[in-house]
């Protein structure tokens, strides 16, 4: 669907290159949620605005449905644009305009449709987000959640089957994100968009993203299932986006100096997560457990859980716990042995 | 009360307005007309903005700093052979249109400039993200988003023509500045000046209060 091919981007600064991307290559596919998560100038936003030609890139090929975009000239680009909607963290609605003539914008600089056409689009849009009674109001009358929604209307009017999100929900409060998340997701789910976010926020990538890559320093320096990214982590970035995650402060080894036994990290995914998992196992190989710290959270539709837990028993016991948790699908990661 | 106004004649008053009304419309149209192409143009040039070119903007810019730096009755002088050439007058209201909408064009658009890079630049991208041409960002984008600045400058330059109008007496334009100063100033008649500085006062008053509303009308807050 869009495809990266040795793309990369440098900005000229007073004459000084300064590299934003490095030599990427990247494959989105089509119909998926697909993330990236980085810090505050990691390269996201230009990897994102590369996608329809915001940014020129310095060098590679960027194809799209079959379309090689980095080749289109300027009538091309601008075709091109009209299949790919984009949304902002600051909704860079028009002022002067209302919510209905904002999201009929983008149908009347592309042409061709007639007044009554452009009024209907409108409306079912408005309803598709939830803001039939605000389209005569203008922007500066509604709250960040509204402007956000009105900015997915307009980005959908021309019907693109792609869908950029510049930190859409940076600005909103952790309410206001979740519905708007929700909105993507649905619009994923019910139009087959294929959705393209980037956010420096773990819970936007673990509510509505099928994969993510995890981007810093002009790098994407892990790819894959959310899941499999995430639980758990490799990489130092995504370590560290999952501790920031993570609401109690993040407990160290050294904490735990006085419990006694081996300590090990379960993580459980989707089915697993509320099996009774964990007690069977202590209870048909004979050994304790206790529990140090935990977690029950989701990915996307997917339950998934972290326990950190001590075992004691003897030594086969507890290879017999190890053995049989993984074959209950649970992943082990030994914190202390 | 008729002892204080004894030097008045109304007519005389009323023929003054009537040009200077006319001298400040036809002069404001041909500004606007003009500067707003101009501004748009000083704004694309700029720095990073749609058509940036550093050689361009600076001669540009240059071209406009000199116009407003010369003063205003030295530009009425200088331009009398040009504007026989364009009116086929040097005289009258139409003498004193040409002048004023070369003094005042620079001027509104440095103004119309400044309320354009008040535009949020992400705008401009959202724009640009749908596909439209450099000519639908402009007419669709940044005009409407800049007009409440634009009709501030548009205020602010009739202020500043009506001043100019009283100027224009020099080349025998009339209006209300001219009154004052052949009446008021030179022969010494206090009422005459009083009665047309007040007048020329409430224009200007008339002026702001109408921009200052259609600014707020369009700000839609
Ligand atoms: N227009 C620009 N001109 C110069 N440098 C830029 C520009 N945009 C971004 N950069 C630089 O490129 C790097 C990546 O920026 P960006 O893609 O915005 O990161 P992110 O979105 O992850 O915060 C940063 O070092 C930033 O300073
Ligand atoms: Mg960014």
């Amino acid at each position: 669907m869009i495809e990266f091919q040795q793309v990369h981007k440098a900005y000229t600064v007073q004459g000084r290159q300064i590299p934003a991307l490095q030599p990427t290559d990247l494959h989105v596919r089509r119909g998926e949620v697909f993330g990236l998560i980085g810090h505050s100038g990691a390269g996201k936003s230009t990897l994102l605005r590369l996608i329809n030609r915001l940014e020129e890139p310095s060098g590679g090929r960027i194809i799209i449905n079959g379309i090689e975009v980095t080749a289109l000239d300027a009538n091309g680009l601008r075709s091109f644009r009209r299949s790919v909607g984009m949304i902002f963290q600051h909704f860079n609605l028009l002022a002067s305009k209302t919510v209905a003539e904002n999201i009929a914008m983008p149908m009347k600089l592309a042409g061709g449709h007639g007044s009554a056409d452009i009024a209907q689009r409108v409306r079912e849009l408005l309803v598709r987000v939830g803001l039939s009674e605000h389209a005569q109001k203008y922007p500066a009358q509604l709250s960040g959640g509204q402007k956000q929604r009105v900015g997915i209307a307009r980005a959908l009017a021309t019907g693109p089957d792609i869908l950029l999100c510049d930190e859409a929900t940076s600005a909103l409060d952790p309410q206001t994100t979740a519905q708007v998340l929700q909105l993507l997701a649905e619009i994923n789910r019910e139009l087959g968009l294929t959705i393209v976010l980037i956010t420096h926020e773990m819970d936007v990538i673990r509510r509505v993203c099928d994969r993510v890559g995890v981007m810093d320093g002009g790098v994407i320096v892990e790819l894959g299932d959310v899941a499999d990214v995430f639980l758990p982590p490799q990489h130092p970035t995504t370590i560290s986006f999952v501790q920031e995650s993570e609401d109690d402060d993040f407990v160290t080894d050294e904490d735990w100096q006085q419990v006694q036994g081996s300590i090990v990290r379960l993580t459980f995914l989707g089915e697993s997560t509320y099996a009774p998992v964990l007690g069977r196992v202590a209870r048909e190989t004979g050994i304790d457990y206790s529990i140090l710290a935990g977690r029950i959270g989701r990915i996307k539709d997917q339950p998934c859980g972290q326990l950190t837990v001590a075992l004691s028993g003897s030594e086969s016991q507890a290879l017999a716990a190890r053995e049989q948790l993984q074959a209950a699908g649970v992943t082990l990661e030994v914190i202390r042995a | 009360m008729s002892a204080m106004f004894v030097n008045i004649d109304w007519y005389e008053i009323w023929l003054a307005t009537l040009d200077t009304l006319l001298m400040l419309g036809g002069s404001l149209l041909f500004t606007v007309l003009l500067g707003l192409p101009l501004g748009v143009l000083l704004f694309l040039l700029g720095p990073r903005q749609l058509f940036a070119h550093r050689g361009a903007y600076a001669a540009l810019s240059l071209v406009v700093n000199v116009l407003r730096s010369l003063p205003f009755i030295i530009l009425l002088i200088v331009m009398i052979p040009f504007t026989v050439l364009v009116t086929g007058t040097s005289l009258g209201v139409a003498g004193a249109i040409p002048p004023l909408v070369v003094g005042a064009t620079p001027f509104f658009a440095r103004l119309v400039e400044t309320a354009l890079r008040e535009v949020d630049r992400g705008i401009i991208e959202a724009v640009q993200s749908m596909g439209a041409t450099t000519g639908q960002i402009i007419w669709n984008a940044l005009l409407p988003e800049a007009r409440p600045g634009i009709i501030a400058a548009v205020t602010v330059t009739a202020i500043t023509l009506v001043s100019y109008t009283a100027m224009a007496g020099v080349v025998g334009a009339g209006g209300l500045g001219d009154l004052a100063i052949r009446f008021g100033y030179q022969r010494f008649q206090t009422d005459v000046m009083v009665v047309t500085v007040v007048l020329l006062l409430v224009l200007v008053q008339i002026l702001q209060m109408l921009g200052d509303r259609l600014v707020v009308h369009f700000s839609r807050k």
